[in-house]
């Protein structure tokens, strides 16, 4: 199967960081088609730096960044603006963690979910509406034309969260990027927007690259796991492997970490 | 704090209203020909026929003030307009590009505002002759750093924002972002802006009038009709009075409706 991501020893220094100490050390990932993969880690393991340097967010003028990472068989680090600009929405969709921050206030729902399509594709306006709400449909929102045209202060979290799912896929990118995006939802739909993920990913064939600290998300919807220690991955294998059969000391205590019914917090 | 903010506004809009209306209204029809003398009227007080009573060459007061104040409403407008056009584009690049440029264009601006303003505007006036477009045009330029700056600065903040980078990895370029993006988030503080620079580009108007750079005679201005109405100020109290009044209740207008919309904010 052909690799959607694929990330070669990638190193990112931030100049005003220690010079030996790097937020990213050495990394190497790929991610096949149709694969959902966790990427897990304490806060500020790398997880994040890592998320921005696929979608090209990292700011230029601040970080230094080696190594090379293939998009679809796209170098990006080779790219110019425009091209990165091609890539981005169309290749690439992006799910943040807070979604009431992630949407503009002063725009509707309508036009920022067609926001990908209008830059990428010449489709017409009533064309670039029905796909828009095609997605908002995708992303089992009720109602998607009564959406399409609200604010998004009228929404709910959960809802808002759906929505920048369904703004990520409506250009149908091979990669979905999601950034943490149930920690900022209450549990029970925490487990609607996973579900959805995982029928998006088994009905679209879409790959899946899920940054979490969360080991219960990610054991609920990830095929394999990486774990980042101080910007190293200590760990990738197969999930049912590495809840069964930690190998990693620093694997083990997150796995020791998460709370559980039989164990009495002290 | 809420409730404040909707009286400021109330009461804002409508002497704005108001003063809008009888600017308008004077554009097409005055009660006297503003520019009218007539020797037998010189110097009667308000009455009837002469509402703010007339001036030493017997013009009518009121039909002056009106038709002066509708002058000075054109220039504000003007000067704001340029000021905000001008001071969205620099600011909104150096905002949001930073770097370099931004630095450059920053002390630029900042180098103008260390300039007493008044004495700039005077150069820019004493150069290329006094006349409306040249006033424009000095009093514009004038105000560029005072939008660029505030433009700039929420430009610099949204840019950070969550929604300004979810729309670039969706692939928007620069334009898109600043301008289908930023701009209309950057509204509120633009229009605050907007209400306080109008306020400052009528009152900077009516100074270089009444120092005699402003409008030239005989074409009424608020600046110069004041200016002339010092020699009379015991003889005829109206002229200054009324002079006065029509340039505080301009200002008053513009000035309740900004704090009225910064309050919101």
């Amino acid at each position: 199967m052909a690799r959607v991501l694929n990330i070669r020893d990638l190193r990112v220094h931030f100049k005003d960081a220690a010079p030996d100490r790097f937020a990213v050390d050495g990394l190497n990932l790929s991610i096949q088609e149709g694969e959902i993969l966790g990427l897990v880690g304490e806060s500020g393991s790398g997880k994040t730096v890592t998320a921005m340097s696929v979608s090209g967010l990292l700011p230029r003028d601040k970080a230094e960044v080696s190594g090379s990472i293939s998009l679809d068989g796209q170098e990006i680090f080779s790219c110019t603006d425009k091209e990165m600009l091609n890539i981005l929405g169309d290749k690439l969709g992006v799910v943040f963690q807070e979604p009431m921050t992630s949407m503009d206030p002063v725009m509707t729902i309508g036009p920022q979910v067609e926001e990908c399509l209008k830059n990428h594709s010449r489709l017409s306006r009533a064309e670039r509406r029905r796909r828009a709400l095609e997605a908002l449909d995708q992303a089992d929102l009720p109602d998607p034309e009564r959406i399409y045209r609200q604010y998004p202060h009228e929404l709910s979290g959960g809802m808002l969260q759906r929505v920048m799912i369904a703004a990520a896929i409506v250009s149908r990118p091979r990669l979905l990027l999601a950034d943490e995006p149930t920690t900022a939802l209450d549990v029970s739909v925490q487990a609607e927007i996973l579900a959805l993920l995982k029928k998006l990913n088994r009905e679209q064939g879409m790959a899946i690259l899920m940054i979490s600290h969360d080991l219960n998300v990610v054991r609920r919807l990830c095929s394999r796991v990486c774990v980042m220690q101080r910007g190293k991955l200590v760990e990738d294998r197969a999930v049912e492997d590495i809840f069964r059969q930690p190998r990693h000391p620093y694997t083990k205590q997150l796995i020791a970490a998460i709370p559980s019914r039989d164990r009495r917090l002290v | 704090m809420k409730k404040r903010a909707d009286i400021f506004l109330c009461t804002g809009g409508a002497i704005c209203l108001i003063t809008v209306c009888i600017i308008i209204m004077g554009w097409f029809w005055t009660p006297y020909d503003p520019t009218a003398m007539d020797a037998a009227a010189k110097f009667s007080p308000p009455s009837l026929q002469h509402l703010l009573g007339t001036d030493n060459f017997g013009r009518d007061i009121f039909s002056r003030v009106v038709d002066g104040a509708g002058t000075s409403f054109v220039i504000a407008l003007c000067v704001v307009a340029i000021g905000c056009i001008a001071g969205i584009i620099i600011g909104s690049l150096c905002g949001y590009y930073g770097g370099l440029p931004d630095l450059i264009l920053t002390r630029v601006c900042d180098s103008i505002t260390a300039f007493p303003a008044f004495l700039l505007a005077l150069v820019i006036v004493s150069v290329a002759g006094p006349g409306t477009e040249n006033i424009i045009l000095a009093l514009g330029i004038l105000f560029i750093p005072s939008f660029a700056r505030i433009v700039r600065s929420e430009f610099a903040r949204c840019r950070e924002l969550n929604y300004i980078k979810s729309a670039k990895i969706m692939g928007a370029g620069g334009f898109r972002i600043m301008f289908r993006h930023i701009l209309p988030n950057t509204l509120p503080v633009l229009l605050s802006t907007v209400t306080i620079g109008f306020n400052n580009a009528v009152l900077s108007e009516a100074s270089m009038s009444f120092l005699g750079i402003g409008i030239q005679p005989p074409y009424a201005s608020l600046g110069s009709m004041l200016s002339d109405s010092q020699s009379f100020l015991y003889s005829a109290p109206w002229y200054a009075l009324g002079t006065g009044g029509a340039i505080v209740l301009l200002i008053l207008g513009f000035s309740l409706l900004g704090e009225g919309l910064q309050q919101k904010r």
